[in-house]
């Protein structure tokens, strides 16, 4: 066979063919390694859930337990804590908990939580992740004479008062995240796990 | 001595490659004290390279060890603490030099025509050396670790629609975890260090295909002896430049040594005061900050209010910053390089330039305040406006004419 003679579009056909072969092998190969960064079967099974005895929480005083990881606080709040509360709505990003994403449907209520006492949040903030601080101390010198007493947010200055909202001018966009929990007994609680389940 | 280089010659292109890139690579005769830099990022490539294995010899990369490796090495592995003050203040010392290196192309116009890809391989550096060490940093294990990680990773989580599963993938748990620890330390020991060496040749290869800019922002390949076909105004790279930067290497090493010896911390902006307690899980420090190196993007990342219930435009805004640097070449329409030849209006853009990125640098450190939120997004206007208004300055600048062959000055 002369050069003259080469049939080109064959030969196109096979490189292109070769090509698209190749390129699915490739792309089929890149899927187990891809996946193997997700999280273990290990990690997935570290997820459950947490007891926790209410009754050592003294009044105004916060309590942090592991939940998935993350800090979950536990937060005895008092008769003034609670009095507060409803004060300060016109400040609030979201103050009727509207976000459906950041609480479970029972604590979409105005202290957002089931029992009004006992605030339980995730306290990851919702901006990158940084664990705020429980400020409890009305009108604290460095947050203003306004300050109802929350939680300050050390990164990148958040604001949330004591029912976990955000306040308006905080780089957070949500309300802090409440996790599914339920009541075992008057002073027990079991973190991550629904009611109704 | 002759005959064995005949022999190897035949087999292997070693004296043509060393007449290639160093005793026939011609450079031009008029380099100054900000051509240093390059030859210095190399240098620290290679401290950080041979301190960073001999450290892999005693770390143990697992959340429970980690911390206790890294005080084992700073304690009683013999001269550990030597070779770990090298490694950290390395790091500080590679983004320095950068820096520096990046400031000579943009005063020079080394970026522009026709050196665009090496700058673009140079940005590309630039982003690996970023994840190189943002994933060494991690590894301590120390509470700045931890929570400038988890920041770090939740950035990614603000991405609209794949956000979470994203920072999920990256982490491999759902906080930042032993399995983060594992594969950071897969990605700073191997993964980035492969690339980054890979980039780093590509970027010599084409630099000595095209040849190095110079601080008259004149070509010298333009003019060449008829005879011998040198650039007039060129110089053999070695033994003239291998010989300066020789002197580059003696000066750095003086003050690099005195840092590691007497002030490996910095007084907390290389190695932050948090990071000597171990990670907490459940309890950020009241103050987190990033290494200096990268708190000009950190103001950004602040300066950004949420929009739409989402800190993307933030985490946007910050990403852009960085990756603005790819297009430089193409905004900048001066019709000469240097500055030296540039008018009022491009040194007063770059003059407010490098205000905007010290001044967003120290306030990365700061803490939150409403003052300094504002200060923050003046300068980060600032920032952005030196290269989105760039393609209008730089052409209705006035210009000084560009001389025909380098100058001495």
């Amino acid at each position: 066979m002369s050069d003259m003679n080469v049939d080109k579009s064959k030969r196109r056909f096979l490189v292109v063919a070769t090509s698209a072969v190749g390129g699915v092998a490739a792309a089929g190969t890149v899927i187990p390694f891809v996946a193997s960064m997700l999280p273990s079967a290990r990690a997935l099974a570290a997820g459950a859930p947490v007891e926790v005895d209410l009754s050592k929480v003294e009044p105004g005083m916060q309590l942090t337990v592991e939940w998935r990881g993350k800090p979950v606080w536990i937060v005895n709040r008092t008769k003034e804590m609670l009095d507060l509360l409803g004060k300060h709505d016109d400040r609030l990003v979201d103050p009727a908990s509207d976000s459906t994403s950041q609480q479970p449907e029972y604590c979409k209520n105005p202290t957002r939580s089931i029992k009004p006492q006992y605030l339980i949040a995730v306290g990851i903030c919702t901006h990158l992740g940084c664990s705020p601080t429980y400020r409890k101390e009305i009108g604290a010198a460095d947050l203003g004479a306004d300050w109802p007493g929350g939680f300050f947010c050390p990164c990148h200055g958040s604001r949330f008062d004591l029912a976990a909202r955000v306040f308006n001018g905080s780089p957070a966009p949500t309300n802090l995240v409440i996790p599914p929990h339920k009541y075992l007994s008057e002073t027990k609680v079991l973190i991550g796990e629904d009611a109704k389940a | 001595m002759d005959k064995l280089l005949a022999w190897v010659d035949a087999r292997l292109p070693l004296t043509a490659t060393y007449k290639a890139h160093l005793s026939e690579y011609f450079a031009p005769k008029n380099f100054n004290f900000w051509y240093y830099f390059g030859s210095l990022a190399l240098l620290v490539l290679v401290i950080q390279i041979l301190s960073g294995i001999f450290l892999t010899m005693h770390y143990k990369p697992d959340a429970e060890l980690a911390f206790s490796s890294v005080e084992y090495i700073m304690r009683d592995v013999p001269w550990g603490w030597l070779i770990r003050y090298i490694h950290s203040t390395g790091a500080s010392a590679f983004f320095l030099v950068v820096y520096l290196h990046m400031y000579r192309g943009l005063i020079y116009g080394s970026y522009r025509g026709p050196r665009e890809l090496i700058w673009i391989f140079g940005v590309l550096i630039y982003l690996v050396l970023m994840g190189e060490a943002f994933f060494g940093y991690l590894l301590p294990w120390g509470q700045m670790s931890y929570w400038g990680a988890q920041v770090i990773v939740n950035l990614f989580s603000s991405v609209p629609f794949i956000g979470e599963d994203l920072s999920v993938w990256i982490r491999g748990d759902f906080v930042v975890s032993d399995a983060t620890l594992n594969r950071f330390f897969a990605f700073h020991v191997i993964a980035f260090p492969l690339v980054l060496l890979g980039l780093v040749a590509v970027h010599l290869v084409a630099l000595h295909e095209v040849g190095s800019n110079n601080p008259d922002g004149v070509e010298i390949k333009k003019n060449k002896d008829p005879v011998t076909h040198i650039p007039v105004d060129g110089i053999p790279f070695h033994p003239y430049y291998t010989v300066k930067d020789i002197l580059g290497v003696v000066v750095f090493l003086i003050v690099f040594s005195a840092i590691v010896f007497f002030a490996p911390e910095m007084g907390g902006y290389f190695l932050e005061a948090n990071n000597f307690i171990p990670a907490d899980p459940l309890k950020t420090p009241p103050h987190i900050a990033p290494v200096w190196y990268f708190t000009p993007y950190y103001a950004v990342l602040r300066a950004i209010p949420p929009m739409f219930g989402s800190q993307f435009p933030g985490v946007a805004a910050m990403g852009v910053a960085v990756l603005i640097f790819f297009v430089l070449p193409w905004l900048d329409k001066s019709p000469v390089k240097s500055i030296r030849y540039r008018g009022p209006k491009f040194k007063i853009a770059l003059a407010l330039f490098i205000v905007a990125f010290i001044g967003l640098g120290w306030l990365g450190i700061q803490p939150v305040t409403p003052l300094y939120t504002w200060m923050a997004r003046i300068l980060t206007a600032v920032y952005f406006g030196f290269f989105f208004l760039m393609p209008w300055y730089t052409k209705n600048d006035t210009h000084k004419p560009e001389p025909q062959r380098v100058t001495d000055k």
